[in-house]
């Protein structure tokens, strides 16, 4: 047994595509307590996604889990076989995805998808399992569940298709909600209203989230927790407060500089990171990061970083942190 | 009225409806866009903000002439591109060397099967700007010089770039004929957080160096709030507020704009766990068959009968700060 309800521990992912292979978790560790909120931030192929997707198995072909342990609520995921696994999906472990238009079937009723998960995962008949279908479209806010449950997904809005697809990764009260990108396809003001829903819920039911984004506005008003991803490393891990005030790598420095402030008063100019995201075929040989990074070093080039510990939190990936600390220790 | 005869760019009760089906009295309209006038100083800013759907960037398809207006009038540098009512539309070719567009997404804006090189001088052919070969490749070589690249890039293909890449070309592509005015259509949006900057701050740069004026549509607030010296907000087709950005954002005087504002998730957890947000109810509706009325009221807190019976009026509340509510003077 482990103190966490995930516990992900050096885990190797790889895509072995035509053009090589591409290491798109290369040593990534991530663990949550029950009803704690992690948010993953990264650019686009950082790996935020693939991570989150090995955890409820649904890794895609060419990928391959070549190494690592990922421990998740009694189960040792890389050890389930898929009979197993689809016991747990949905039911233990649910996802919300990206892009409500495509995430729903078109040729299907609202009503039939929610009581889908509901009939796989209990034994309620067809009736109850409809009861329990308009339970959970009031619990996410649609009003008329009794004329929805009828619908098909083309006849709901963006926010009313997110909604549904909260209802049923809900349907079995899972201890895990994945929510990859949940809002990025929705705009500003039905955002706000599905991350209030998010948020309310999780109050309500005790699950715990990890909501992947590459938002930083999103993750400072939802987690507790944040990992920042960086071509397949979790470059940087911390309490929100330690990310957004006390950051340490250069690269989540640099990201949060880069932001324009809507309460900026005088025109300030942005300072961006330069150079472009890392071509994962060919990653550098030391540190991804180094080739965009301003303070460089010699050694970041030829070798990965190690861990630096800066409490039993907080951590980063990076060798200017690693000389940084080791001349304090040096000084004391 | 000064002001306005001075003004570069003159937009006056814009109108763009599309037919969507129905024949002879039945016939419907998506009314995309319905009575929206602003201008433009030469080498300013203008930001138009809102949801998707709201007409923002049909207005500024409209003015490039991309649809063909249904109603209103565009002076340009005091000639009339196209005025719907006295049935005036003049040949846009020599314009278009004056006016130009970068589309939203970098990856659908390229032709695959075209160099970048060929992308960019494309239009020093159409308007003859190169008297041979030679002077053709070196202002393609400038140009993409301007954007940051060099000129190793001409001779490759949109794949082999990056989407922040990508979007440069499409900037050099419409910096290639030197125009005046450029219609930025959410350029930003398809780029990761990174890199947003660096298109951002080249946008800023090129303005100083070539004089250009820009109409920046962006549904992202805070970026449009950098870059713009006013801005314009949309809902359903109509402008709704229009003032000076740093106005619009710490004074707005509309309830939409109040609503949008505070809905904008802040990369700062303290502030972010303070604010308030003004949630909306509801969805947007069909812009086929909006309210009667002020078309904001269905979601508006403070609409009454008056709302429903009467369209606001835009009129100037503040110096230079506009907007179209029954209710401003309340709200204050």
């Amino acid at each position: 047994m482990s103190e966490y309800l995930v516990d992900i521990k050096n885990e190797r992912l790889s895509f072995f595509t035509p053009a090589g292979e591409v290491k798109a978790l290369n040593d990534v560790s991530i663990h949550l307590r029950e009803g704690e909120v992690l948010g993953i931030v990264g650019e686009s192929g950082s790996g935020k996604s693939v991570t989150a997707y090995s955890l409820m198995g649904l890794t895609a072909y060419p990928g391959k889990l070549i190494g690592g342990s990922l421990y998740f609520n009694g189960h040792q995921v890389e050890e389930m076989t898929d009979k197993e696994m689809r016991k747990i999906r949905g039911n233990e472990i649910s996802i919300i995805f990206q892009d409500p238009m495509t995430s729903l079937n078109p040729v299907y009723t609202i009503g039939n998808q929610i009581m889908e998960a509901v009939l796989l995962h209990t034994d309620k008949t067809k009736a109850q399992a409809r009861d329990r279908a308009k339970e959970l479209l009031e619990l996410v806010g649609i009003n008329e569940p009794e004329k929805r449950l009828r619908q098909y997904p083309h006849e709901l809005s963006g926010g009313m298709r997110q909604r549904v697809m909260i209802a049923i990764a809900l349907a079995c009260e899972p201890k895990l909600l994945i929510a990859d990108e949940p809002t990025t396809a929705l705009d500003v003001t039905i955002q706000a209203q599905i991350l209030e829903l998010m948020m309310e819920l999780k109050d309500k039911l005790g699950m715990a989230i990890i909501m992947i984004t590459h938002d930083l506005g999103v993750v400072a008003s939802m987690c507790e927790r944040i990992a920042v991803m960086y071509a397949g490393k979790v470059i940087e891990y911390g309490t929100t407060e330690d990310i957004f005030y006390n950051p340490k790598h250069q690269y989540t420095k640099g990201l949060i500089r880069s932001i324009p402030r809507i309460d900026a008063k005088v025109h300030e100019r942005l300072i961006p990171i330069e150079g472009t995201p890392v071509d994962m075929l060919n990653p550098p040989k030391g540190c991804p990061f180094a080739p965009r990074c301003e303070a460089c070093m010699k050694i970041c080039l030829r070798e990965m970083p190690p861990v630096t510990n800066f409490d039993r939190v907080h951590y980063t990936q990076c060798w200017l942190n690693q000389k940084e600390e080791m001349e304090k220790g040096a000084a004391k | 009225m000064s002001e306005k005869q001075n003004s570069f760019i003159q937009v006056e009760h814009l109108q763009q409806y599309f037919p969507a089906g129905g024949f002879g009295k039945n016939k419907k309209y998506i009314q995309a866009v319905d009575d929206v006038s602003f201008t433009i100083g030469r080498g300013e800013t203008l930001g138009l903000v809102g949801e998707s759907g709201c007409g923002k960037t049909t207005t500024g398809r409209t003015l490039l002439r991309l649809y063909e207006p249904t109603g209103g009038r565009f002076v340009y540098d005091n000639e009339v591109i196209f005025d719907v009512e006295k049935k005036q539309f003049v040949d846009m070719l020599p314009y278009r060397k004056r006016m130009q567009i970068v589309f939203q997404d970098p990856y659908a804006s390229l032709d695959p099967r075209m160099t970048v090189g060929d992308i960019v001088g494309e239009a020093i052919d159409v308007h003859k700007m190169a008297a041979n070969k030679q002077e053709r490749y070196d202002i393609i070589i400038e140009m993409l010089r301007r954007v940051g690249l060099n000129s190793e890039h001409a001779n490759r293909y949109p794949h082999e770039f990056s989407g922040g890449q990508r979007q440069r070309v499409g900037i050099a592509r419409a910096l290639a004929v030197r125009p005046e005015f450029i219609v930025c259509d959410e350029p930003i949006s398809a780029l990761d957080v990174s890199i947003q900057a660096q298109v951002i701050n080249m946008f800023e740069d090129l303005q100083e160096e070539m004089g250009l004026t820009y109409l920046f549509i962006a549904h992202d607030l805070s970026a449009v709030k950098h870059i713009s010296n006013r801005i314009g907000v949309m809902y359903l087709g109509r402008m709704v507020e229009l003032a000076d950005s740093y106005e619009l954002i710490t004074r707005p005087l509309h309830p939409y704009t109040k609503s949008l504002i505070s809905a904008i998730p802040i990369a700062d957890p303290k502030i972010a766990k303070e604010s308030k947000r003004i949630a909306l109810q509801g969805d947007v509706p069909s812009p086929l068959n909006p309210p009667s009325g002020c078309r904001f009221r269905t979601r508006c807190p403070y609409a009454d009968e008056r709302c429903a019976h009467e369209a606001p009026v835009w009129r100037e509340v503040d110096r230079g700060h506009f907007s179209a509510c029954h209710h401003i003077d309340r709200l204050e």
